[in-house]
């Protein structure tokens, strides 16, 4: 019998009664009281010099309240990057100011330059408009290249950046020779060139601020669509716009999906902010979906040239790797966090390889900024590494099957250390791989092969054993790595006097279900119900502290401070019985629900004991504080690492080059499975993104830097029937060694171990059926592209 | 969106009187037309509603073949026409999804005449003629290039009647955003020949292929146009297909219509 409660259930999610009904409140619900509407004037070019904004040309048109340039904000600081990097010759990285609105030049398109708020929504668009009109913008060439701008000194994003290039890292710089040595006496060495496509997040719901001053008490409130409310608090207090951090509330209400792209601080919050202290008013803003193409932080974005040296019999020797990875035209907050530690880091894969070394070049371009986009910096690692692994076993016909097995690290080897600089702490890859071969039913795939020809279809079948890092992060490891945060959390449970139970976490819930998850984890530990809990997060007030949901990290780390919590309480509740019970501390035992004395059947139940903290007439006050409530800041002591093994079969075919996924398996190890339900769904969730990737999605800016894929028109986003039914397993688990709950996330999984098990499944279809000339295809495997392809 | 005056007349003569004002648009099932002015990319002074008008509704055999009106939702030529012409039945019922099929209406889109949209490819393959409120145009005169149609100012649709052939078949290939035909072809066989007409691949808007038409005709079989092919001199090119790529797809799919039709 499957649990129905508790650690382990699927428990069915509750805030979906809210969501699949329309009753979810998100930040474009909120009406607020003499709200004013702003509306952002954009570039249309996508590099320039700003010559002249004739705010007068709109002061004066019907309802507008206030307009702002770029001007406005030139006394207050920028919006900064997250980490500092330093370059292989030990410079530290060129962090040019991201202003709240463009200053002096423009450097995408969609980049803000000015904003125009208004009594409706209605008057502030016709007013940007006047005012766009109203511009005069000094084009000047766009730089869209990676490669080329960073050749080209004379054609700058940033004037004080001579070659546009951010940053040249190596990892780990000191075995750079090792790995060239290891390299040229490799028997074999395998090269491959790819591109990991850029990415338009899309979140369902758009980005929105409503941004609130009180004159009376000098407060300010953001309302804001936000993964990460306590960071943005910390970026728009401390670094932009100079506010202490007790004089503003941040507030995260229901947030419709972010994928990353809502990790990060803009410029329109701390716009709202401003603009709400100059009218005294609420200034709201909500973007458009064209906005969001344009403004959003897009994901991945890398090319990558990628060598492996091995033996004849598909041993790896060594790996080295050249990556451009575009930045955008500015700094978003993780932006050179993800190329470098979230993927140098990665790059040895599950393997025990002897050498690697990872150079990562990350240029500046007049694109929109790029930043963490589910699973971040580790499905480009993943990618590379198992897209080339691939291409080994083809050059040196080896089977990809047992070359995995020859090569995946194994289970008596943990703990262990890569040579890129992570400790594993526990996994069991071939259990996985096993696991994954039985449930795809690897060895019927001839027959299914056989049945799609008769329906003149190429198939083919790919593999793929990712491991990735998250739980993000232990403090000092990314302190020493150039984090300018640490990456703990914090929970606060609240028992209240009837023994109901408020959890405040730092953890943010936008989709997850950490609002089904997390009381089940309470309920099993206090032998409560779980619908006695409530969950609160997304508010700096309510809050400890937090630093968000991303990077897989809300159960190993904030479920992880919200165990010790409990502990706590469990601790202080046997105080309390002890008291009551007259007993010794020592003596008395939780469990079910009940504080009991050892060996005896005296016992006071949970909510007994929550009584009497509150309403003390029975109590050691001389010892113990009355009220029941215990904060716990956890920050861990390693990352964790998921891994598992991914198989797709495809079908193509080939008069249209189409590429139709038609199975695909994984059998994932997450550690101890909290929710079975829900770690399928963000299986499923992460599949199909990553399908999307593989498949789909295309960010193509053209000459000029105007975004050609700027709606769904032409951007294409997976569907329902782009997706086949998912066999998902996660049995073959190995839980955490390092944390309370023996959790390691699975939010990322899915969009890291595809696209890998995609192109690989294409490729095969393609050799098997005779097009032996096609060694890569880039993402995504379009028709157009499969089709040039197997005729070139 | 800028303001607009908004009619909607229930009569084509009430129709005809409201399109004469100044600056009016006919409005039909707004699919198109109506995320173009959300977008300020249009700005009609005043939309000239047609869904109001009991003429321009509904799918019904007639004189010349199978009579839709205008402002018939995709969703009802799907239904009603199946039972009369499956192939055209079939077009409508891949266009979009059900809530632009519920809306989205033949005579907008015949209007609209986008180089991606299926209704066209079907009205030049059937040989149709499309009736408007002053005259009929044969389906060779109505289309005119990408987004151009022989309407004059002020003209709109009433209906399309169309030839019902002996068998047919409509092979859309989907542009992988929009859903729109990256390239289909409508394959139609009369008693007195085949008629071949292309979507989606052409800087001219829809088009017939001619080698094709007389291959076929001699002979009704995929094989029969093994050893054409087609040049992508005019062909799209764009970031979901090149002009070799849409050419390649104009044979590949005219093969699938042919087996496929019935
Ligand atoms: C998500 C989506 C997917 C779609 N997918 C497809 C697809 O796969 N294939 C496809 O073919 N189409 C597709 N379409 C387009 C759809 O078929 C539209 O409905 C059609 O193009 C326009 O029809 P409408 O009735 O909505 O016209 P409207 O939007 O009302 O009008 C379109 C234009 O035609 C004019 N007009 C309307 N009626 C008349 C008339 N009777 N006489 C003269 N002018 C008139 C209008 O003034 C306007 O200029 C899609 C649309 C959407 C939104």
């Amino acid at each position: 019998m499957p649990k129905d409660t508790g650690i382990g259930a699927s428990t069915k999610r509750r805030e979906d009664v809210r969501f699949l009904t329309g009753r979810g409140v998100y930040t474009d619900d909120l009406t607020m009281f003499g709200q004013a509407h702003a509306v952002m004037v954009r570039s249309t070019v996508a590099h320039g010099r700003i010559v002249s904004i004739d705010t007068a040309a709109v002061e004066a048109m019907p309802g507008v309240l206030a307009v702002f340039t770029g001007e406005d904000f030139k006394d207050v600081g920028g919006n900064p990057a997250g980490w500092l990097i330093n370059s292989r010759d030990g410079t530290p990285m060129r962090e040019p100011k991201r202003p709240v609105l463009a200053h002096g030049k423009v450097r995408h398109v969609g980049d803000a330059y000015a904003a125009v708020i208004a009594e409706s929504y209605a008057q502030a668009k016709d007013a940007a408009q006047v005012l766009s009109d109203a511009t005069v913008i000094e084009e000047l060439p766009a730089i869209i290249d990676m490669k080329a701008a960073a050749a080209d000194a004379s054609n700058r994003v940033h004037d004080e950046i001579p070659d546009n290039i951010c940053f040249d890292w190596g990892w780990i710089e000191d075995n750079r020779a090792a790995v060239d040595e290891a390299m040229k006496s490799a028997p074999h060495v395998v090269t491959l060139e790819l591109t990991n496509n850029r990415l338009v997040p899309n979140a369902m719901e758009p980005r929105a601020s409503i941004g609130e001053y009180f004159p009376g008490t000098g407060d300010y409130k953001l309302t804001t669509t936000s993964q990460n409310p306590h960071l943005t608090r910390l970026l728009v207090c401390a670094f932009v716009m100079g506010i202490p951090e007790n004089k503003l509330q941040v507030v995260a209400p229901d947030v419709g999906g972010g994928f990353g792209s809502k990790i990060y601080h803009y410029g329109e919050e701390a716009l709202v902010l401003a603009a709400a202290k100059r009218l005294g008013r609420p200034v709201r803003w909500t973007a458009e979906r064209t906005e969001s193409f344009l403004s959003d932080a897009h994901g991945r974005d890398h090319v990558t040239k990628i060598e492996l040296g091995c033996t004849k019999q598909g041993d790896i020797l060594a790996i080295r790797t050249e990556t451009y990875a575009n930045v955008g035209a500015y700094l978003s907050n993780f932006s050179t966090a993800t190329p470098t530690f979230l993927h140098g880091t990665l790059m040895a894969g599950p393997y025990k390889v002897p050498h690697v070394y990872v150079n990562v070049k990350t240029v500046f371009t007049n694109t929109a900024p790029v930043d963490a986009y589910r699973g971040a910096g580790r499905p480009e690692a993943t990618y590379s590494i198992e897209r080339v692994v691939d291409k080994m076993c083809r050059e040196l016909n080896l089977d990809p099957f047992e070359v995995r097995r020859r090569n995946l690290l194994t289970p008596d080897q943990f703990p262990y250390t890569t040579p890129v600089g992570l400790v594993y702490d526990t996994g069991n890859y071939q259990a996985t791989l096993d696991k994954a071969v039985e449930l795809a039913d690897v060895a019927g795939f001839e027959a299914r092969r056989a049945e799609s020809a008769r329906r003149g279809k190429l198939r083919g079948m790919g593999l793929s054993t990712w491991i990735e890092a998250c739980g993000i992060a232990p403090s000092h490891l990314v302190g020493v790595l150039g984090a300018r945060v640490g990456l703990y959390d914090a929970a606060t449970v609240r028992v209240n006097a009837t023994g109901t139970i408020s959890v405040m976490t730092g953890a943010h819930s936008h989709g997850q279900g950490h609002e089904t998850v997390f009381p089940q984890i309470v309920a099993e530990k206090l032998g409560i119900d779980a619908s006695s809990v409530e969950i609160v997060h997304g508010d700096t007030a309510k809050i400890p502290f937090g630093m968000g949901s991303y990077g897989s990290r809300s159960l190993a780390v904030a479920g992880s401070a919200m165990d010790r919590a409990i502990d706590k309480i469990i601790a202080k509740g046997k105080k309390i019985a002890a008291h009551m019970l007259e007993a010794a501390e020592g003596d008395i035992t939780f469990a079910d629900g009940k504080f009991s004395v050892a060996g005896t059947d005296k016992a006071k139940t949970f909510g007994e004991i929550a009584f009497s903290a509150y309403v003390p007439h029975n109590y050691p006050l001389e010892t113990l504080e009355p009220g029941l409530e215990e904060t716990a800041f956890y920050d861990p002591a390693n990352f964790t690492y998921p891994a598992g093994a991914y198989i797709c079969e495809v079908e193509v075919d080939e008069g249209t080059g189409k590429v139709d996924v038609v199975s695909f398996t994984c059998a994932d190890d997450f550690g101890n499975v909290m929710n079975p339900m829900i770690v399928e769904g963000q299986v499923h969730g992460g599949v199909g993104q990553g399908i999307g990737q593989a498949v789909l999605e295309s960010t193509s800016y053209d000459e000029n830097g105007q975004l050609l894929t700027g709606s769904y028109m032409d951007y294409a986003m997976p569907r329902a029937d782009d997706v086949p039914f998912y066999t998902v397993d996660h049995s073959c688990a190995t839980p955490c060694t390092h944390n309370p709950l023996g959790v390691k996330g699975c939010g990322e999984a899915g969009a890291i171990g595809s696209p890998p098990a995609v192109v690989n499944a294409v490729i095969d279809a393609l050799h098997r059926g005779g097009h032996t000339h096609v060694s890569h295809i880039d993402m995504p495997v379009s028709p157009n592209r499969v089709w040039q392809a197997m005729n070139a | 969106m800028h303001n607009f005056e908004f009619v909607k007349p229930s009569s084509i003569a009430d129709a005809v009187a409201a399109m004469s004002t100044e600056g009016a648009q006919p409005l039909s099932g707004g699919q198109t037309l109506l995320p173009t002015m959300k977008q300020r990319l249009a700005a009609p002074e005043v939309l000239v509603s047609l869904t109001g008008i009991a003429e321009l509704q509904g799918v019904c055999m007639g004189e010349g073949g199978l009579h839709i009106g205008a402002a018939t939702p995709h969703a009802v030529v799907a239904r009603e026409a199946l039972a009369h012409y499956p192939a055209l039945a079939s077009l409508a019922g891949g266009i979009g999804d059900p809530a632009v099929r519920n809306r989205g209406t033949i005579g907008g889109s015949v209007a609209n005449n986008d180089p991606a949209a299926c209704y066209p490819a079907a009205v030049l393959a059937s040989g149709a003629t499309v009736v408007t409120d002053r005259r009929r145009i044969a389906a060779e005169d109505y289309f005119q290039g990408m987004f151009t149609t022989a309407l004059e100012e002020g003209e709109f649709i009433t209906q399309v009647i169309f030839p019902i052939p002996q068998a047919a078949a409509y092979v859309k290939f989907n542009q992988p955003a929009s859903r729109f035909a990256l390239t289909a072809v409508f394959v139609a066989k009369f008693a007195d020949g085949v008629r071949v007409a292309v979507t989606g691949a052409s800087n001219n808007g829809v088009f017939r292929w001619e080698e094709a038409e007389a291959a076929l005709s001699a002979d009704f079989a995929a094989g029969a146009i093994a050893g054409l092919t087609v040049p992508s001199d005019d062909m799209i090119s764009d970031l979901h297909g090149s002009a070799a790529y849409r050419a390649n797809l104009v044979k590949v799919l005219t093969g699938r219509a042919v087996t496929a039709a019935r």
